[in-house]
């Protein structure tokens, strides 16, 4: 038998505990007295790498916005490497820690300030494509649902052994679309334009 | 194609549609979800120090300057991976209604009183030993539109990171002996009723501190790395 502790939804009323920033209004009594630990701008004052900015929406069934959703992502910087890496994990405290924590607004966007990750290692000795692993959770969600972020124009793309998993026709879902130096990744929960979720 | 964190011990976890709590109807992902290997990018996560932590954090009634009117309570526990080993320096972060049941977020119509001297929200970094305290008070039940007459058991929403993102876990703690889990579509989405007891506090008369504060224990069980991991290259 698993030992496990189960997960449960997040709820709508996460705000307060876990994503603060900007949701001033909804404090009785104007103001915030809690502090953000986990914020949507993941750039430190010495990060390297291409700055870029997420934004996206997501939507359910009928196509609706999803405004009680929240996005975790969690990527390597733009070396490749991951914060928590073993042999790394003394990174400056100022360096860039590649999680970030978004609230989605009335409209179901979200957006995350970061840099572009560089290539990492994959299975096999293979090396994966640049991408950021995101993580969804909700009101209706009793679990988190996990994705992944793959990038316009990325030549690697056609290598990635993640991608080469998903069917083809699918794959589309995978890849945010560049504008400047944004990238838009909206996510279906269901429907024609279902995004692709991964069991981990 | 090797799973360095067992799937196994995921069956505890509810199914994503539950059609009983109808906001996964919509929600769920109707396409089969694809498996894949756990590469770098699940099996590291964030790791967080003592910098993301300050003094009273986990101290919910000391976050204002008077005191939150309910029932105060201490609720601790261990975090642990599914071998028993302690997870530590994880981030647990709680939110929680009141003692009326109110949350303080716009979109809360209930029409219970609000508590000027308490939001509900805390966090803390587990020990070496995977522990984590906190002092709050009883959140109170409330009503919800998801069926007639229904009605939150009284909980307590948990998040935290283990050491990867593949053991992230958000749950809920509930109190024991809570005469709303029948009738809790949330609750009961673990079909289990060994799984479901696995959210439910102990409660902890010999921590309890005597004349201020009842105490309630509760451990939390994360995904943990297989102890034989394969070799990933």
């Amino acid at each position: 038998m698993s030992e496990l502790t189960p997960s449960q939804t997040v709820g709508p009323f996460y705000a307060y505990g876990l994503t603060p920033k900007g949701r001033a209004k909804w404090d009785p009594n104007g103001h915030y007295a809690w502090k953000e630990t986990i914020g949507d701008n993941l750039i430190t004052a010495d990060v390297i790498g291409d700055r870029i900015r997420i934004e996206g929406g997501i939507y359910d069934g009928d196509g609706k916005p999803i405004p009680d959703a929240m996005l975790e992502i969690w990527q390597a910087d733009g070396q490749g490497r991951y914060s928590n890496e073993p042999g790394s994990r003394n990174l400056s405290n100022a360096a860039f820690k590649g999680h970030g924590r978004s609230a989605c607004d009335k409209d179901g966007v979200f957006s995350f300030d970061t840099v572009k990750p560089g290539p990492v290692a994959g299975p096999n000795g293979t090396m994966q494509a640049p991408h950021v692993v995101v993580c969804i959770f909700g009101r209706g969600m009793l679990r988190q649902v996990y994705t992944r972020l793959y990038f316009d124009g990325e030549a690697a793309n056609g290598n990635d052994p993640i991608l080469a998993l998903v069917p083809a026709d699918r794959r589309d879902t995978l890849i945010a679309k560049k504008n400047g130096s944004t990238y838009r990744f909206d996510i279906h929960m269901q429907g024609d334009k279902e995004t692709v979720f991964f069991d981990v | 194609m090797s799973l360095i964190y067992p799937r196994d011990g995921l069956s505890a976890y509810p199914k994503h549609l539950t059609p009983d709590y109808k906001s996964t109807v919509k929600r769920s992902p109707t396409k089969p979800l694809i498996l894949m290997p756990h590469t770098l990018s699940e099996m590291t996560g964030p790791i967080y120090g003592h910098n993301a932590i300050e003094e009273n954090d986990n101290d919910l009634t000391k976050q204002f300057p008077g005191e939150p009117l309910g029932e105060r309570i201490i609720v601790h526990g261990y975090v642990l991976d599914e071998d028993k080993r302690p997870v530590a320096d994880s981030l647990v972060e709680l939110w929680q209604a009141n003692a009326c049941g109110r949350y303080v977020h716009l979109v809360d119509q209930h029409p219970a009183p609000l508590d000027p001297n308490f939001t509900g929200a805390g966090r803390t970094v587990t020990d070496k030993n995977g522990y984590y305290k906190f002092i709050t008070i009883k959140p109170g039940a409330y009503p919800w539109g998801n069926h007639y007459n229904a009605w939150r058991p009284n909980h307590i929403h948990f998040s935290v990171f283990g050491h990867s993102f593949l053991s992230r876990l958000v749950t809920q703690m509930y109190f024991p002996g809570d005469y709303l889990f029948p009738f809790d579509p949330i609750f009961n989405s673990v079909t289990d009723e060994r799984d479901r007891a696995r959210m439910v506090s102990t409660f902890d008369l010999e921590n309890t501190i005597p004349d201020w504060a009842l105490c309630f224990r509760f451990d939390i069980v994360l995904r943990g790395r297989d102890k034989t991991p394969e070799d990933m290259h």
